[in-house]
């Protein structure tokens, strides 16, 4: 076969998008592979200081920038609850 | 010299391949004896029977009784095997489906394959024990054909166009023009599945449980949403360009609008997950084996328990409704706002089937 | 998917749309009708998808910010990765190859041959570089501190051994771009929705220079639709308190200092000099480039080819579209001229575009919500 170069989407390349993914390996060389929803993959590690597997990493096309803050996203998650519970009570809807 | 080197190191895998699996050569498509032994070897066992039996150069037909539904695709699908499909199997489901959501039964393939010389012959079996699996599957029977090499680099693998006839079904009437406000907008299943599965095996950075293609037959659903056809007023399965095409193209020119309901839109997870990671926009991306169905209200219950009593339409649910605001296709977001859901624009992902 | 789905619930939208309201209520009391700039194309792109602006009270304005890497690259680096690509393989992010160049895009170009490729991470051009070593090739490395963490990364890696690869670079740095902003009498900003993964990386801290007495409230949001409502719910609160400070409501990702392993490999492989910003101009020291140490890498001094500004198409105001004076329509080309199909200009192209997301998501909008 002739030489294949993988032929990706054309419109994709959110320039700063990236989603949290879950640390499955970390391997020498700031390679590691992390997951999120059956999806697998690749990831470099190496602009993370000290990565542990079960982290939590912020992917931007293949590379993790940033780790992500599990008591951090608690919290927030713990506040929007809070309002979502609060506007669903009678009292507000009316 | 070393560029010498390279050439000799290639040329001896390619022996090693040759002899081990077989290759496809020129002389395969040249219509002599090679061309005589592949047809034997690969094809009549597969689809020798009925009226491709003794390789006539036309099929000739019986009579099918009423008015006919006629189509062809052609697909170019990069990679050849994807997880969930492959060319063959997708080859076969492209032309059926087409037929089906016109209100056809399909009945008869035609199958033209296109080789490219040094194409594996074990691959180009595996594809075709697939098509003729799907073809049994939908009742289909393959009933002319053409194969031909081209030189190594002119095509990429393996190419197929199939074309299909079927019988027009009792019962529907089937138009953009029959579409009222009002009317429901169901989904047989998630979708997006197909485009993804497909860009993430091009990624090849994606591993494990990823998206699997929904490459699939509808005719079971259309067969399933028949007893109520006199209220289906048009379908679609989402290929290219995904559902923001098919909504957007089956209310252009009409007095109506479509508005979906983020929320109710039918993703799997991982297909979710590859999307999101990509920055794709799952209305976007194509499906293979799904159906977008327009329907009169009173329609929407009973064919939503019709189709999720069978498996390719166990989570089939309804995730829009047509608005009498022409021409116009929104989405209620999650956020409680609106947005347009505008055409994709050019070729999203090339080569997706 | 986890940490994705919870900030997309709607009973929380709808909780905090309704706070914005009230908010909204008390800003008319004292006449402000706040003009906020989402900075990020990231953004741009989040609230036209999310439907946030149909969310929000009337008073408040969204203005797309110059936050979109392919809007800001002038012509002529299109003109030298096309040159480029005669001479090497060239790998590029999706968005690029629509972008008209002086003549031609990577699109019409690839066309007529020229060896360029789509790819979603830089990485591929290295494996290619490894699994090629007979064949140049070159990374189109545009981008803005969310992509220049990981380029460094790319530069680490491809530092020793291995010789035919190499970037072509255009790397724009937010901070002097809001500098350049806030100091030009015809922008009016009342307050920044600043970016969630730039400021990963160069940290909440860098936006202290813009907040503070005199200054404009700076709140930093994710990209999910309640992290964006919610960092509007906080500027809203600060305009109506009279308070302008850097308020992280990202914190789960940005720290204070930002990446600092990031930004240490950044300096080591990288010097700030004097970008020109497509249709905004020369703004110092507002683009990275690779130090000279490194010119083999370097895609420019490899082939000999030179970035000149090129020649931007004439009527279009992407310029002003990116500095928040214009919004899309009041461009004359918009949807005549310059489609998504047809881009004349960058903000077009880009999904991030100001444009393009206005043609995609709001050409029709819904009655008495233009902003």
């Amino acid at each position: 076969m002739a030489q294949r170069i993988g032929v990706s989407a054309e419109g994709h390349g959110k320039m700063c998008l990236a989603v949290p993914m879950e640390l499955t390996d970390v391997r020498t060389g700031g390679r590691g592979t992390a997951r999120a929803d059956g999806i697998v993959r690749d990831v470099d590690i190496s602009l993370i200081d000290d990565p542990r597997t079960g982290e939590f990493v912020i992917v931007h096309a293949g590379f993790a920038i940033e780790r992500l803050d599990r008591a951090e996203a608690e919290a927030r998650i713990a506040l929007f609850e809070d309002m979502a519970r609060r506007v669903s009570t009678p009292e507000f809807a009316s | 010299m070393r560029g010498m080197a390279l050439v000799q190191a290639h040329c001896a895998r390619r022996e090693g391949r040759l002899k081990e699996h077989g290759q496809i050569l020129l002389a395969h498509g040249g219509g002599g004896r090679m061309s005589r032994s592949l047809i034997e070897a690969e094809i009549a066992p597969r689809f020798g029977k009925g009226p491709l039996k003794g390789f006539p150069d036309a099929a000739s037909l019986p009579d099918p009784d009423g008015p006919l539904v006629f189509t062809t695709d052609s697909f170019v699908v990069q990679p050849l095997e994807f997880p969930g499909g492959d060319i063959g199997k997708l080859a076969v489901h492209g032309t059926v489906n087409d037929i089906c959501v016109c209100g056809g039964k399909p009945l008869w393939l035609s199958v033209g394959l296109i080789l490219e010389e040094g194409l594996n012959i074990s691959l180009l079996r595996r594809i075709l024990d697939s098509l003729a699996a799907a073809a049994d599957e939908c009742g289909v029977t393959v009933v002319t054909g053409d194969t031909k090499v081209v030189a190594r680099g002119q095509c990429d693998g393996l190419y197929i166009n199939t074309s299909g006839i079927g019988r027009a079904l009792p019962g529907f009437s089937l138009g953009p023009e029959m579409i009222r406000p009002g009317d429901a907008v169901l989904a047989s299943g998630p979708l997006g599945d197909h485009g993804m599965a497909v860009l993430c095996a091009r990624e090849a950075v994606l591993s494990g449980t990823g998206p699997m293609s929904d490459t699939g037959p509808v005719h079971r659903l259309v067969a399933a949403a028949a007893d109520m056809a006199g209220a289906v007023r048009f379908m679609r399965d989402p290929t290219r360009g995904g559902v923001a095409a098919v909504v957007n193209e089956a209310v252009h020119g009409t007095p109506c609008g479509v508005a979906l309901d983020e929320q109710n839109i039918p993703v799997s997870p991982a297909t979710r997950s590859a999307a999101e990671l990509l920055g794709l926009d799952i209305l976007h991306v194509a499906s293979e084996g799904r159906i977008l169905l327009f329907c009169a209200p009173e329609a929407c219950d009973p064919i939503l328990t019709a189709w999720k009593a069978i498996p390719e339409g166990r989570n089939a649910c309804r995730m829009g409704t047509v608005t009498a605001d022409a021409g116009s296709v929104l989405l209620n977001t999650l956020a409680g706002g609106r947005r347009l859901v505008d055409m994709p624009q050019g070729e999203l992902l090339p080569r997706i089937c | 998917m986890k940490y994705v789905d919870a900030f997309r619930d709607p009973a929380a939208s709808r909780a905090v749309v309704s706070e914005l309201a009230s908010l909204a209520g008390k800003l008319r009391e004292s006449g402000i009708r706040p003009a906020i700039m989402e900075v990020c194309g990231t953004h741009t792109m989040a609230i036209a998808r999310n439907g946030i602006r149909d969310v929000l009270p009337p008073e408040v304005s969204l203005i797309s910010g110059p936050g979109c890497p392919v809007c800001v690259t002038e012509p002529g680096y299109i003109d030298a990765a096309i040159l480029a690509a005669t001479r090497a393989t060239v790998f590029t992010f999706g968005d690029m190859l629509n972008v008209p160049g002086s003549e031609d895009s990577l699109a019409t170009a690839r066309a007529a041959g020229a060896d360029v490729h789509p790819c979603y991470s830089p990485s591929a051009a290295l494996d290619f570089a490894r699994a090629n070593p007979a064949r140049e090739t070159v990374f189109l490395a545009i981008g803005f501190e969310t992509t220049i963490a990981p380029v460094a990364a790319l530069a680490a890696a491809a530092e020793n051994g291995l010789p035919n690869f190499s970037m072509l670079t255009a790397l724009k740095l937010v901070p002097p771009a809001l500098a350049a902003l806030v100091s030009d009498p015809a922008v009016h900003i009342d307050a920044f929705l600043c970016p969630a993964h730039v400021s990963a990386i160069i940290g909440s801290d860098a936006y202290a220079p813009f907040a503070g007495p005199g200054g404009r409230p700076c709140v930093i949001a994710g990209f999910e639709p309640l992290d964006i409502l919610y960092g509007i719910r906080c500027i809203l609160a600060q305009l109506a308190d009279g308070q302008a400070f850097v308020e992280n409501e990202y914190a789960r990702v940005v720290k204070p200092e930002g990446n600092v392993k990031a930004q240490n490999l950044i300096s080591r492989y990288m010097e700030p000099y004097d970008a020109a910003w497509r249709g905004i101009g020369v703004i110092p020291a507002s683009g990275l480039r690779l130090r000279k140490q490194y010119g083999a890498m370097d895609a420019e001094s490899r082939f000999g080819i030179r970035v000149e500004p090129g020649t931007p198409p004439t009527g279009c105001r992407c310029g002003d579209v990116l500095k928040g004076i214009l919004n899309p329509p009041g461009c004359p080309l918009f949807d005549g001229r310059c489609t998504p199909e047809n881009p004349v200009g960058p903000c077009m192209v880009s999904s991030e575009g100001a444009c393009a997301a206005w043609h995609s998501y709001r050409r029709i909008a819904p009655a008495g919500k233009d902003a």
